[in-house]
């Protein structure tokens, strides 16, 4: 064993939970494919690129980073896991080639990925990701296009907007799935954070001043142009998702950014066979925790937005309690102590559970909407499948996720079903009666697609082990 | 009501009894605890090769690889078949002899595998290593794109009026007059003669008899490459059979070999061996040079069943009058479909073509049904 506990995602919770441990005395080992720890929400500029707005975010970035170095985590960026197993063994290609680190103990800390669900056009080039276009707002400060839409749900939606305009760009308008009357009933669980709050609304100021137009309760029907983005059209939808009646509107933009809230990165604890259950509010299909994030795998936890969407604010405080947790695992933290400072985090985690939830549920996955995707919209780009290709694959007799990525070879591309995963569920599942009939992609590796030329390195024929002849 | 027949597991081997014993006229169910073919017949490596198959197998796989080059005319789907050549690699001294004796011993079973060159070898298929010194040749070889297997048989499986039933699994079988009562979770299901088809959950199976047949599983790894452009045109392996590797015509390269990861019956094939996975790499690319620019997408294992000798348990139960066994094919991706066929034949009252594979040969006296059944 190289280290006592390994960390996958050096975000917010993986961050806190690898520096909890080693304060409790453990050797931690902290790896992330990122060039700089912080993960999504805190992720810090592209090396030499200086002069960015400087945000409240990088401020928390720059602190927890400056906390990491002074700390005795053994923190290994540029690591892009790919394999995990044993109990437990980590395999990552990093920029010496394939790397090795070993640890009774294991917190997967990985993250979200962002869900967009399809309408005709969403393919074609400039139309991008919301969560995606804060990646290139933050590490390089470029802006998506020169007039952009932002469009989808949730709390990304201003903080892209903002982000374009403070840089100098363009926004075109913002379209919102949610409309009024649900931003006003999840007004006072936002209050109860009056920080982020007032973030929020310090935003919605700055757009307001920009004169962005705001299309609440609206959604994208059609995006349109002949090589690339050109225009757009949204149209009215209910509180369900689903498109309601009232009249057709075009944008002209070239650069949407869309995204309809996020999915849990729960490949981990899939690929170790934890047991996991479907929470729609949480963002799918997340590992059965118990208070301090331990999952049904011995010494393996799981925290942050990877274990079910709850935020940065929860994140850095499940990570906490999870670095804790397999330090007392470990028998480093006597169980009063445990409760000592355990206690006081559970009560912040309670305390933001409101604002937490209020955003989950304003980001979750709408049913109608994906009911409403057009039988010719591709679902799967990487292998171009659409909805009715996986229509008639349920007709033909896949009555699982597994199954419908053998008849149809969704999923099956390089970004392994990560895009289109929880789509293709959510209308397998409108068929066989649940998301919990439908299931989830089998966890394999790699958990990235990795070269298979830094994967071998270098060697001679000698040193492949190949095993004995099988009989003749 | 009661049918004709009992299939239980909807792998190759039991969906393929199913297909001809409702064609030849019996009444047929299949059971299969989860969804058609997704274990070993719908995660395999689906090479069709005679360079990997046992001695004792080569004339059944002959026939069976001439079944898969015809699956529209008796299955009626697509299953991806492609016909090409094979080529089985040797790249050291050792490797040569045991090349050589390993052809000649297939060729003496009927397989028609040619010796030749590394020079040869790369005019057969030019993205093959310079460092190959031997390779054995055979024309008849190919793969099959595994995973429509299932889309495939259930298409043929329904046709032929099979009453087909997914995610039914089996937890055990009575005996009573005239025939057998399966437990399911639906309730009991009635034939007069059953066919068990569990691949590795064989011995499982036999147990509900009273017959202990030992079958060992074997955790396979596999892996696939993204789509890539065209890097080879022929199946290939290598002299001592740890690789199989072949690209799809959409473009992906499947690398197996029958390296082993980790898992049991009870829980699949759960984890991959990442020394393992990178050495059955390694080996791909050291074949195919072109193949190193590609990216990993996903790797996988499945379970592979083998008896005692390594040889198939086809046949009657002994002791259980209408109870019959069909598995434990070695390389029975590529037979399974003929072998399959000739426990149907025999079911149907026809003489089989070739000899089926009984199992006494591998029971031990203790081993026999208690009567109590
Ligand atoms: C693209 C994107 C942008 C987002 N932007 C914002 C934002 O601007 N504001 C906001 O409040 N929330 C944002 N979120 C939500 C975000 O999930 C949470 O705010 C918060 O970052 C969650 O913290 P975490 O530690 O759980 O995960 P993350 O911050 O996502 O950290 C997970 C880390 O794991 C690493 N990782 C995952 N898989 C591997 C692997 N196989 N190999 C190596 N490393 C790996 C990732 O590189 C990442 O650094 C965003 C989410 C996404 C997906
Ligand atoms: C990874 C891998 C690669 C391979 N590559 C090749 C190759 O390239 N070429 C080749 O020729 N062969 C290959 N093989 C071998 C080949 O796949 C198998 O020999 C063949 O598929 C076995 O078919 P089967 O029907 O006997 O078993 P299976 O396909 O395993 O079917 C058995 C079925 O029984 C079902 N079952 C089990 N218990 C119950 C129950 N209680 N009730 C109901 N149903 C039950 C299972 O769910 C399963 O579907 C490979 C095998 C593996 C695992």
């Amino acid at each position: 064993m190289t280290h006592d506990l390994i960390v996958l995602g050096a975000g917010p919770a993986g961050a806190n939970a690898a520096l909890a441990a080693a304060q409790a005395g453990l050797k931690v080992a902290l790896l992330d494919e990122q060039d700089g720890a912080g993960g999504q929400v805190w992720r810090q500029p592209l090396p030499g690129l200086t002069g960015l707005p400087v945000s409240a975010e990088a401020r928390s970035g720059d602190a927890l980073r400056a906390e990491i170095s002074a700390s005795s985590v053994d923190l290994r960026l540029s690591r892009r896991i790919w394999s995990v197993g044993g109990r437990f063994r980590v395999d990552a290609l990093g920029p010496q080639g394939n790397e090795t680190v070993e640890a009774p103990s294991l917190i997967a800390a990985t993250g979200a990925h962002e869900r967009v669900v399809p309408f005709p056009g969403w393919t074609l080039p400039g139309v991008i990701g919301l969560a995606a276009a804060t990646v290139l707002i933050k590490s390089q400060g470029v802006t998506p296009g020169r007039k952009v839409v932002v469009a989808g749900c949730g709390p990304l939606l201003v903080a892209v907007a903002a982000g374009i305009l403070k840089l100098g760009g363009d926004v075109a308008g913002i379209v919102d799935l949610a409309g009024r009357r649900d931003w006003l009933a999840a007004l006072p669980s936002l209050a109860t954070q009056p920080e982020l709050l007032g973030r929020g609304l310090g935003w919605a100021v700055k757009i307001g001043a920009g004169r962005v137009p705001v299309y609440f309760g609206h959604a994208v029907k059609a995006a349109q142009g002949e090589h690339a983005l050109e225009r757009i059209v949204i149209a009215p939808v209910g509180r369900d998702g689903a498109y309601a009646s009232g009249p057709d509107i075009t944008l002209e933009t070239d650069a949407l950014c869309i995204g309809h809230g996020l999915v849990p990165g729960a490949e981990v604890t899939k690929l170790l066979r934890a047991e996991h259950r479907f929470d729609r509010l949480r963002g799918g299909f997340v590992p059965v925790l118990d208070a301090y994030g331990r999952t049904t795998v011995e010494r393996l936890l799981a925290c942050g937005d990877g274990a079910g969407l709850r935020g940065a604010i929860i994140a850095e405080q499940a990570g906490r309690l999870a670095g804790l947790a397999a330090a007392h695992d470990a028998g480093v933290v006597p169980a009063d102590r445990f409760a000592q400072i355990a206690d006081p985090i559970l009560a912040a985690i309670s305390r933001a559970r409101p604002f937490s939830d209020a955003m989950a549920g304003i980001m979750a996955l709408r049913p109608a909407q994906v009911a409403a995707i057009a039988p010719e919209t591709v679902v799967c780009r990487c292998e171009d499948v659409t909805r009715g290709e996986i229509d008639a694959a349920h007709e033909a007799g896949a009555h699982d996720l597994n199954q419908l990525k053998h008849f149809t070879r969704c999923g099956m591309g390089p970004c392994q079903g990560r895009m289109c995963g929880d789509v293709a569920a959510e209308l397998l599942a409108s068929k066989v009666g649940s998301r919990e009939q439908a299931g989830y992609w089998t966890g394999r590796p790699p958990l990235r697609p990795v070269p298979f030329d830094a994967l071998m390195g270098a060697f001679d024929y000698s040193d492949i082990p190949i095993p004995e002849p099988a009989p003749l | 009501m009661i049918h004709d027949l009992a299939v239980v597991g909807g792998g190759v081997h039991g969906a393929t009894v199913a297909l001809f014993a409702a064609r030849g006229g019996m009444n047929v169910t299949l059971l299969e605890r989860g969804a058609l073919c997704r274990e070993a017949s719908g995660v395999n490596a689906g090479t069709l090769t005679m360079q990997m198959t046992r001695v004792a197998l080569i004339p059944y796989a002959l026939r069976a690889h001439a079944m898969w080059a015809s699956a529209r005319d008796w299955l009626g789907h697509e299953v991806g078949v492609v016909v090409c050549d094979g080529l089985s690699l040797a790249f050291t001294e050792r490797e040569e002899e045991l090349l050589t004796y390993r052809a000649g011993k297939r060729r003496e079973a009927g397989a028609p595998i040619e010796l030749i060159t590394g020079a040869q070898a790369s005019a057969v298929e030019p993205g093959v290593s310079d460092k190959v010194r031997l390779a054995g040749y055979c024309r008849v070889d190919g793969f099959a794109n595994a995973y429509l297997t299932g889309l495939a048989y259930r298409r043929a499986l329904l046709g032929e009026g099979v009453a087909l039933r997914e995610y039914t699994p089996v937890a055990g079988v009575e005996r009573e007059a005239g025939g057998f009562a399966l437990q399911t979770p639906t309730g009991l299901v009635r034939a007069r003669r059953i066919v068990l088809a569990g691949g590795v959950w064989l011995e499982p199976m036999l147990a509900w008899l009273g017959v202990h047949l030992p079958i060992k599983t074997l955790v396979n790894q596999l892996a696939v490459s993204e789509r890539v452009a065209p890097v080879m045109r022929t199946v290939v392996g290598i002299a001592n059979g740890l690789l199989s590797l072949k690209q799809y015509p959409h473009g992906t390269v499947v690398i197996g070999g029958g390296w082993q990861g980790l898992g049991d019956r009870e829980r699949g094939g759960v984890e991959l061996l990442p020394d393992r996975l990178i050495g059955n790499v390694r080996l791909a690319c050291h074949a195919i040079p072109a193949l190193r620019s590609a990216r990993l997408a996903r790797a996988w294992a499945g379970l592979e069943a083998e008896t005692k000798d390594a040889l198939p348990a086809v046949g009657p139960v002994p002791g259980v009058d209408g109870a019959y066994v069909c598995g434990s094919v070695h390389s029975g991706y590529t037979s399974g479909p003929y072998i399959a066929r000739l426990l149907a034949d025999q079911l149907l009252g026809r003489e089989p073509e070739l000899p089926l594979f009984p199992i006494d040969r591998l029971l031990s006296p203790g081993d026999a049904p208690r009567g109590h059944v």
